[in-house]
């Protein structure tokens, strides 16, 4: 999960990084009493998780409580890559003297964490690493020894800081090791980290993107989720527990197991190149051992995606037996005729494996009319694409 | 021959007294697996009954090696427990530790991974978040299904479980020496070039499948990997080309970060080093039979 800007200052500010003071709004009229707080002066920031919102105008100085109105007036509601603007931070100004770059990042090729460091911050860190790679210090970190101080000033060191802050951006580096491990991050960067022109190290921007597997441990990332901006499908299908991407296709795709359904999108794919380009509607995984509620629970989700034009189920039972599978479409079917739901795509049948046999004679006995088996996944795409089609 | 696990193998199973873990136990003993013991200290001494076969409780992993001889171990711990019994594991350097449990933090999976390097890497983990290893007619070490096929000649070696089951049912007439599913999580213990090396080297394999998909760039150095050491034929699929950037993919690994870990890049470094890829599961099984019937 990615976090805001100042979604990620607040974790900073909880671990002791050095940050400026601010605050996040959604209406233009709070500027005025935000800014006054900040002192009369404010940076209005646009809260967009994607870069270059610099250029694009999602970034202004306001020189009064006013002006911070009329700035925020203007960020709030812009487009910026796609992503509208719902909320401003309202953030003290700093007097730059220097900009420079520090990120802790899961390494996943050596299988352990990285930081990396640049007194060339303040551009896109990827420009410095493709054009500059001597001026991006990379680190690697053991996951068990840490960052300590001694860690933080070998970083430091590695990428040059000037000695007269070296020992504050060491100090900056190990509490922003803590953000790291305490929040089960896989990414912390300061873009910048600041010297101001009195010679403080301070935050400027951050972004931080936390592991959604550690939420067992994590209890208050639960409410760093932008539930806004959610897809609406996505939501209803996260709030029921289902692993589900919507898509902007017309083929609506379950399967089981992560592999299988990127699978089933693929070949859905390659057959909807010979049949008027339709792609798939979703990815939709309902896991190892998905029982007859689950599977009616997921094609609830796919039927009520108005761009779905016709449903593919692909199973092979490993854990997942194929009897369970058939007996939740069938049950789904009725479920959903019984809320009086119009139930009028037709859904393709694939089930191999695991009683598989005893699963297709439960749809053959079921014989819904909008139901249609097929015995192969290639096979089972090609139909499911050409009922897409139509 | 076969990799990592054969007939010999003497399995425990920690978090057998589990749900998970019960249930498991009884398909792995069901296929002909050696269970020897299961791990739970808080019910040591006890035994668990399954349809007739009494498997011991042991009160850690060190004890029921002394015990039992056991050579690897299956972990179905819960995800809280799960880099706790790994190091459990580590500390009584058992040959092999299967990781089946998912949502594993990844800072756990570090942890142990780091762990395990410090220790001087005398236990091969595999996952987490995987289906295990079978050696078909041999051992099965994790939840894949015995019964899709047998003992043949061909090495598999797969990020995904589900992909794992279609590929062996594929080709399920001429079998398999051994199928790992290694997990798609972002750090994992085994990966495809260790599979790759166990599978080149071993003398009852004639032609291996290796299974990728999007995220990270494990396939792109199995490429590197096949060109230089590689003699056997290699055949691959790689999940994932209609994956938009920036979305996990259901395995916590399977994410397109902006340019980075694509399908097609993985597609193309794999068929630059020789690898026949086929566009759909079917059409890689396909590939396989052409290849092992040259």
């Amino acid at each position: 999960m990615d976090l805001f800007e100042y979604q990620a200052r607040d974790l900073f500010a909880k671990h002791d990084v050095p940050v400026l003071a601010g605050e996040v709004i959604d209406t233009p009229e709070a500027a005025r009493e935000v800014t006054e707080r900040l002192g009369g002066r404010a940076v209005v920031k646009a809260q967009v998780k994607t870069g270059g919102r610099g250029k694009a105008g999602g970034v202004k100085l306001a020189s009064d409580p006013d002006d911070a109105v009329e700035k925020a007036r203007a960020i709030l509601g812009m487009d910026i890559k796609g992503h509208t603007v719902h909320k401003v931070m309202l953030a003290q100004t700093a007097d730059i003297a220097e900009e420079y770059y520090v990120s802790f990042l899961l390494d996943r090729t050596n299988r352990t964490f990285l930081a990396m460091a640049s007194v060339e911050g303040g551009v896109d860190i990827e420009e410095v690493a493709a054009t500059k790679p001597e001026a991006l210090a990379k680190i690697p970190v053991d996951a068990i020894d840490g960052v300590g101080i001694e860690k933080a000033r070998e970083i430091v060191a590695a990428a040059n800081f000037p000695a007269e802050v070296a020992e504050q951006v060491a100090e900056a580096l190990v509490k922003l090791w803590d953000v790291f491990i305490k929040e089960d991050a896989l990414l912390v960067e300061v873009n910048p980290l600041v010297k101001t022109g009195e010679g403080r190290i301070i935050a400027l921007d951050g972004k931080v993107s936390l592991d959604a597997n550690a939420e067992f441990r994590q209890p208050d990332h639960a409410a760093l989720e932008d539930k806004a901006a959610a897809d609406p499908l996505e939501a209803a299908a996260k709030a029921k527990g289902l692993n589900y991407v919507k898509l902007d296709g017309e083929v609506g795709i379950i399967g089981n197991g992560a592999g299988l359904v990127m699978s089933t999108l693929d070949v859905v794919a390659y057959a909807g190149e010979s049949r008027g380009g339709v792609k798939p509607a979703n990815f939709l995984d309902i896991g190892g051992g998905a029982s007859a509620e689950v599977m009616a629970n997921g094609l609830e989700i796919i039927l009520g995606d108005p761009a779905v034009k016709s449903v593919f189920v692909n199973v092979f039972g490993g854990i997942t037996a194929c009897d369970a599978v058939a007996n939740g479409i069938v049950q789904a079917l009725e479920l959903l005729s019984s809320r009086g739901e119009t139930v009028d795509k037709p859904l393709v049948v694939r089930l191999d494996g695991n009683n598989a046999e005893l699963g297709r004679k439960i749809l053959s006995d079921a014989d819904h009319p909008l139901v249609e088996q097929v015995d192969t996944m290639d096979g089972a795409a090609a139909r499911a694409a050409e009922l897409a089609a139509k | 021959m076969a990799i990592f696990l054969t007939k010999e193998s003497k399995v425990i199973v920690q978090g057998m007294t589990g749900s998970e873990g019960q249930k498991h136990t009884r398909r792995m003993l069901a296929s002909g697996t050696n269970i020897v013991g299961g791990v739970n200290p808080r019910k040591a001494g006890t035994t668990v009954d399954f349809d007739g076969t009494e498997i011991p409780v042991f009160g850690g992993v060190k004890e029921a090696m002394e015990a039992t001889g056991a050579d690897v171990t299956v972990i179905f711990v819960p995800e809280k427990f799960t880099k706790a019994a790994v190091i459990e594991a580590i500390d009584a350097e058992i040959g092999l530790a299967v990781v089946i449990t998912e949502g594993v933090a990844v800072h756990d999976t570090a942890a142990f991974w780091a762990y395990a390097g410090k220790k001087g890497n005398r236990t091969r983990i595999i996952g987490p978040n995987c289906p295990g290893l079978i050696s078909p007619g041999q051992s099965n070490a994790g939840i894949i299904p015995a019964d899709i096929t047998k003992s043949g000649r061909i090495g598999l070696v797969s990020k995904s479980g589900t992909l794992t089951y279609q590929m062996m049912y594929e080709l399920r007439d001429l079998g398999f020496s051994s199928c790992v599913g290694i997990g798609g999580d972002p750090i994992i213990g085994t990966t495809h070039i260790d599979a790759l090396k166990a599978f080149q080297d071993d003398p009852d394999t004639d032609l291996i499948v290796m299974i990728g998909e999007i995220g990270g760039d494990a396939e792109e150095r199995a490429a590197d990997f096949i060109k230089a050491n590689v003699t056997k034929p290699v055949v691959g699929y790689v999940a994932g080309f209609t994956a938009p950037e920036g979305k996990t993919m259901g395995h916590a690994g399977a994410i397109v970060s902006g340019s980075s870990g694509t399908a097609q890049a993985k597609k193309e470094a794999l068929e630059a080093a020789g690898v026949k890829v086929g566009k759909t599961p079917s059409e890689t099984a396909r590939l396989a039979r052409e290849l092992l019937a040259a």
